[in-house]
């Protein structure tokens, strides 16, 4: 039928009036009416509401069990030593840290504070600079939030990437509604953020630049040092989000020049409900404050502290910090392994920076057949094909739109997250599972068809209402 | 000097032991392959001290997982579609 490239194609669909409308270019809803219009790939719904009736009964036979867990830059599980270490601040000693008055209120302070040079330790900094939060996203918001407010009377511009994660960009477009000039740097096709570009955006009146550490969906790392120096020698300063980097890749403050930084608790094994952020004393950075109160946190962060939460972050920093390398080099030989036979397929397309990486994120994408289906097929894995702030919507990821991805692979990545806890074995299911089922359904694609018998198909005229 | 290896044997067995108990395959694979990882790394220390050091932190280990391994037990979870597949 698709024998020309320059053929165009005319799709009837019989409406609920019985009026003939065409629809454009999807070739596969031929034979199907019920097909709504308005998804832009209903082509590829047709498919996995195809692979739901023919695979259901072999799924539910083969799923016996919980899924696998292969989704660790949404969260990480609770590493037992870290519980262990938070136990004893969940039953026994429940004292308020800020109370100044009684033993109780004695050692779970003495235990903040020893959380809190964990934290420190980890990142090369004093522990006089680091603050309790609720987790990143808190941190995020006071920084860019914070510091922009901050230093409105003269500053008034503040920078960051296309690909950073929801809350900043979020926290941005508030700061814009209060009069702020926000510039959104595009990143390179890697993902990578250019210098060039950020030294010329860089303006007299620039108070803040923004850049995350290792994007949450591509798992680029992202230059900070140099960053680092280029702010720090344009006196501007220089906040990252490193809720995806922390106790995975190392992190100096000082080295790097980095004056905010935000931490998750839950990215690292640790619990969810607690981050750090922190702030350069020398020189100093000042913030204001969002939050009203007791003046915690020195002022920054009003509220009690989670004595139990804060004393599992440190935890956590401390086994990240002891373990690193040996963690690294496991994400590496999992995530080299994956690589290798998943890429023994064609048409699989690795979206970010192949040098710049942090391999316990791996973003791939699968040309012909649409990420939904494929994790919808994958039902005895917990895979995202993106951010899980995002993945209720059927949108494209704006960080793979970013990169300048199609607008069809953008529809047909999947994020593939390791971690501590990951064998080598469910690696390797995983890979097996999902050659199987891309082949299903590229089997099922008419323009997979399409694609083999050599029709490009970006060259086919589909033909308009 | 023989007294130190026999403890470290008797320590990394237990290790392995105890490890393997847990009820969540993730956490019990994790345990035994960095119990095996830690000691081999560390199989030609002869410095005596930090062979002490060594012992005292993994003796700590060895009470966590033995304390953790009876948490998990509290809240068992299904097994995972990897474990019924190799029995």
């Amino acid at each position: 039928m698709f024998r020309s490239a320059q053929s165009v194609v005319n799709v009837g669909r019989v409406s609920s009036l019985g009026q003939m409308s065409r629809v454009k270019g999807y070739g596969a809803l031929l034979s199907k009416t019920d097909i709504p219009l308005n998804i832009p790939s209903a082509f590829i719904t047709l498919c996995s509401n195809r692979c739901k009736e023919s695979s259901n009964k072999e799924i539910s036979k083969d799923l016996e069990g919980r899924p696998l867990y292969l989704d660790a830059q949404a969260t990480t599980p609770l590493d037992p030593r870290v519980l262990d270490s938070m136990l004893p601040y969940l039953t026994s000693y429940y004292g308020n840290p800020h109370s100044r008055t009684h033993a109780y209120g004695w050692e779970s302070e003495k235990a903040v504070e020893k959380a809190r040079k964990q934290i420190a330790d980890l990142i090369g900094s004093d522990p006089k600079e680091i603050i309790f939060t609720s987790g990143a996203t808190e941190s995020n918001n006071i920084s860019v939030k914070g510091v922009a407010r901050f230093y409105s009377r003269s500053k008034k511009h503040v920078i960051t990437t296309q690909t950073e994660h929801k809350c900043v960009l979020d926290s941005c477009r508030a700061l814009e509604g209060e009069g702020f000039e926000v510039t959104y740097l595009p990143v390179t096709k890697t993902g990578l953020v250019d210098m060039e570009q950020l030294e010329a955006a860089i303006r007299p009146d620039t108070s803040l630049v923004s850049i995350m550490s290792v994007n949450n969906e591509i798992g680029v790392k992202q230059p900070i040092a140099e960053i680092g120096k280029l702010c720090k020698s344009r006196k501007v300063f220089f906040h990252t989000d490193a809720a995806q980097a922390i106790g995975k890749i190392p992190i100096n403050v000082q080295e790097m020049n980095i004056d905010l930084m935000s931490i998750s608790g839950h990215k690292l094994y640790g619990p969810k409900g607690v981050g750090a952020l922190y702030i350069r004393r020398r020189p100093r950075v000042r913030i204001e404050p969002l939050q009203s109160g007791g003046g915690q946190e020195r002022g920054i962060r009003s509220g009690t502290v989670p004595t139990a939460l804060a004393v599992g972050l440190g935890e956590a920093c401390s086994i990240s910090k002891r373990e690193m390398k040996y963690d690294h080099q496991w994400m590496e030989k999992l995530s080299n392994h994956l690589l290798k036979r998943l890429e023994s397929m064609p048409e699989v397309i690795r979206n970010g920076d192949v040098e710049h990486t942090y391999p316990g994120c791996l973003n791939l994408s699968f040309a012909f057949v649409e990420g939904e289906s494929l994790l919808m097929a994958l039902k005895d894995i917990a895979l995202s094909s993106g951010s899980a702030c995002t993945s209720a919507s059927l949108e494209p990821s704006y960080v793979l739109r970013a990169i300048g991805a199609d607008e069809d692979l953008a529809h047909s990545s999947i994020r593939f997250g390791f971690g501590r806890f990951t064998t080598m074995e469910e690696v390797e299911y995983t890979a097996q599972r999902v050659m199987k089922h891309v082949e299903r359904l590229r089997e099922m694609s008419p323009l997979w068809e399409m694609h083999q018998e050599g029709i490009d198909l970006k060259s086919i005229q589909w033909s308009q209402h | 000097m023989a007294s130190l290896r026999n403890e470290v044997l008797r320590l990394y067995k237990s290790l392995l032991r105890e490890g393997s108990k847990f009820s969540s395959y993730n956490f019990r694979m994790y345990a035994l392959r960095k119990v095996k990882d830690d000691f081999r790394e560390h199989k030609c220390e002869t410095d005596p001290k930090k062979i002490e050091a060594f012992l005292t932190f993994g003796k700590e280990n060895l009470d966590v997982i033995k304390r953790q391994v009876m948490v998990g037990n509290l809240y068992r979870t299904e097994n995972l579609v990897i474990e019924k597949k190799t029995g």
